[in-house]
């Protein structure tokens, strides 16, 4: 076990290397720093100055490892349009992404969950044939078109719920929260519908696929022979075995949530990461992109880490020592 | 033609009701996109033909509405039944010509990468592990922000190359994995060592006698990929960092058509995005039937 860990984590040093590495030849190649800073007009002898006291006249593997040593510490410069650090714009746009993707999660789970489980043992019935037609509109509809259509029906034509901005906010220290006001939740409902929509509709057939594999097994048929109340077969003995791929695509599914909603925040103008890095893109903004980039990078790692590491505490048959068991 | 006909294919093709609806809305759709020159009632571009009177009209059918222009028109008078088409048209060329590209650059690395074998194909493989755990949106609006950062007077053209190429370079994982899946099979086939034997060279080998051979799983692929470049370029043109907005595509007008849900006029919007799901929706549904038309375990 201790060997899968270390090699997990060799790895994913190694992603965030090259995640740092293509962030670095951003600054390096895109854009002229010393241009930017100084002008059009700057004299040669001006421009070798600056150019010295930015350390851009190193060695190559020096520069690069200055890049990594200022990232790691959070600093990525100035932002090239809003004149402000990285830093500052990131710690600020954070708590909205991350309170959106945590209540768009929970949603997911939450009706994803039992939905699957529905429509696997209500199998061929209307009601679970409704929820699986329901679910193939959920995954191929693009998520700005959910929005849209969510705007259309609560905000406009029956007015009950806003459709942009985060509403009235709690500062607490320097996390900004939305929670802890009625016009925050009121504010969060339809984005938090929208991002959760893809994540809902893949849990749903996920878990009842798996159900479905689940209930066929010889395992359940003993429980069943043994006269266990169905209600404790399917809960206590078949769900519990489908939770370990639902545990991995939820994870990983977490950092596309993050990602994804760099959609969901455009569509409803929320205040978070993603809108940040919209208008980075949109501005060629590069010091914005290269952090968003490391950011999510360093998300996704430990996302992936973190789900690896679950799978020991879920499904006892990987703490056995086997070679073969890594994977 | 003939062939073809009588082939396995065409009967399974004639006895799926799913496949051949799929297949007459996407016949519309691309024809309307085609020929949207011709067909189009107006044309949307030619700022002589507008006139602001005829702005914000709602569809034929409601009140208000004119049977000149059958979905009603946006905020400068264009007609949105004619935008649809033109917008049809640059969704579906982005969306092909990218598919396009990435079959070829994912075709050939993973050809390469499996037919080679040792350090090259663990690098591509490498690199195709490293692409597959991030989001392709977010790839390629990362591709598409360094393209706008490296050429940031870009005019039309470049925009669409950018684009294009932003899009393709997020798909083509997929097609290097299974082209070096199916390679590595058919790499130790007999074939393939009595083309060696008789001293045929690598190269020739590997394009003349084993491409045609993985292609299969490719045009699958191809297809069901075909839907998704189409919705990649819709959410990137809808995000504002797609098509230059001189020649507007389907994300485009959806874009447009969300600043005015709040004044009443959701036609604007509400059709372009019907349209991004029946292209999209049919083209998926073609490539499901595709898939098991071709794969012998469900014949």
């Amino acid at each position: 076990m201790l060997a899968f860990i270390i090699r997990r984590l060799v790895q994913a040093v190694i992603v965030m290397l090259t995640v740092a590495f293509i962030a670095f030849m951003l600054f390096q190649y895109v854009g002229d720093p010393v241009t930017n800073l100084l002008g059009q007009d700057a004299t040669p002898e001006q421009r070798a100055q600056l150019r010295a006291d930015l350390g851009l006249d190193a060695p190559f593997p020096i520069q690069f490892a200055r890049f990594v040593g200022n990232a790691v510490r959070g600093e990525f410069g100035l932002s090239l349009r809003q004149g402000r650090t990285v830093s500052s714009l990131i710690v600020e746009r954070f708590p909205a992404t991350v309170e959106l993707a945590m209540v768009a999660a929970v949603i997911a789970l939450a009706a994803g969950i039992p939905m699957g489980v529905y429509a696997a043992l209500r199998r061929g019935r209307f009601g679970s044939q409704l929820l699986m037609m329901v679910s193939l509109l959920g995954v191929s509809l693009p998520t700005f078109l959910i929005g849209i259509l969510l705007i259309l029906f609560f905000a406009v034509v029956l007015n009950i719920l806003p459709s942009f901005g985060r509403g009235e906010t709690v500062a607490l220290g320097s996390w900004t929260t939305g929670w802890l006001t009625v016009d925050g939740w009121r504010h969060l409902v339809l984005p938090a519908i929208t991002l959760s929509v893809f994540q809902l509709a893949l849990i749903m057939r996920l878990v009842r696929a798996e159900m479905l594999e689940v209930l066929r097994t010889d395992y359940i048929k003993f429980a069943r022979a043994r006269g266990i109340t169905d209600r404790s077969v399917y809960f206590g003995h078949a769900l519990k075995n489908t939770l370990v791929p639902v545990i991995t695509i939820t994870g990983l599914q977490l950092g596309a949530l993050i990602a994804f909603a760099i959609i969901t925040e455009t569509v409803f103008q929320w205040p978070g990461m993603g809108l940040l890095f919209i208008q980075a893109v949109q501005f060629a903004d590069i010091p914005v992109m290269a952090a968003y980039l490391c950011l999510i990078a360093l998300i996704f790692v430990l996302i992936n880490l973190f789900v690896d590491l679950l799978y020991f505490a879920v499904d006892p048959r990987l703490r056995v020592e086997r070679p073969a068991a890594a994977h | 033609m003939a062939l073809f006909l009588d082939g396995d294919l065409w009967f399974s093709f004639k006895h799926s009701p799913t496949a051949v609806l799929a297949a007459i809305i996407a016949t519309v759709c691309i024809v309307c996109a085609v020929f949207a020159n011709w067909i189009a009632p107006h044309n949307p571009f030619d700022l002589a033909t507008l006139d602001l009177i005829d702005s914000r009209l709602p569809p034929a059918w409601l009140e208000g509405g004119s049977t000149k222009y059958l979905l009603g028109t946006d905020d400068q008078g264009r007609d949105i039944l004619s935008a649809l088409m033109y917008g049809s048209r640059i969704s579906l060329l982005v969306g092909l010509a990218s598919v396009a590209l990435s079959v070829l650059i994912g075709v050939g690395l993973g050809l390469l990468s499996g037919f080679v074998g040792g350090s090259i194909d663990a690098f591509i493989m490498r690199v195709c592990d490293v692409m597959l755990s991030f989001p392709s949106i977010l790839v390629a609006l990362l591709i598409d922000g360094i393209g706008r950062a490296l050429f940031p007077n870009a005019h039309d053209t470049l925009a669409f190359s950018v684009l294009v190429f932003a899009i393709a370079l997020t798909g083509w994982v997929q097609y290097a994995r299974t082209v070096r899946g199916s390679t590595m099979v058919e790499r130790n086939k007999e074939y393939v060592q009595a083309a060696r034997v008789i001293g045929v060279a690598s190269w020739r080998v590997m394009f003349r006698h084993v491409l045609p051979n993985v292609l299969g799983p490719v045009l699958v692929l191809a297809t069901i990929q075909i839907a998704g470049a189409i919705i990649t370029e819709a959410t990137l043109s809808f995000l504002g960092v797609g098509v230059p907005p001189t020649s507007p595509s389907l994300g485009t007008l959806i874009r447009i058509g969300q600043d005015f849900l709040f004044s009443g006029e959701w036609w604007i919007t509400i059709f372009p995005g019907a349209m991004l799901v029946l292209i999209a929706l049919s083209v998926n549904l073609l490539g499901d039937w595709l898939r098991d038309a071709l794969n012998p375990r469900l014949r």
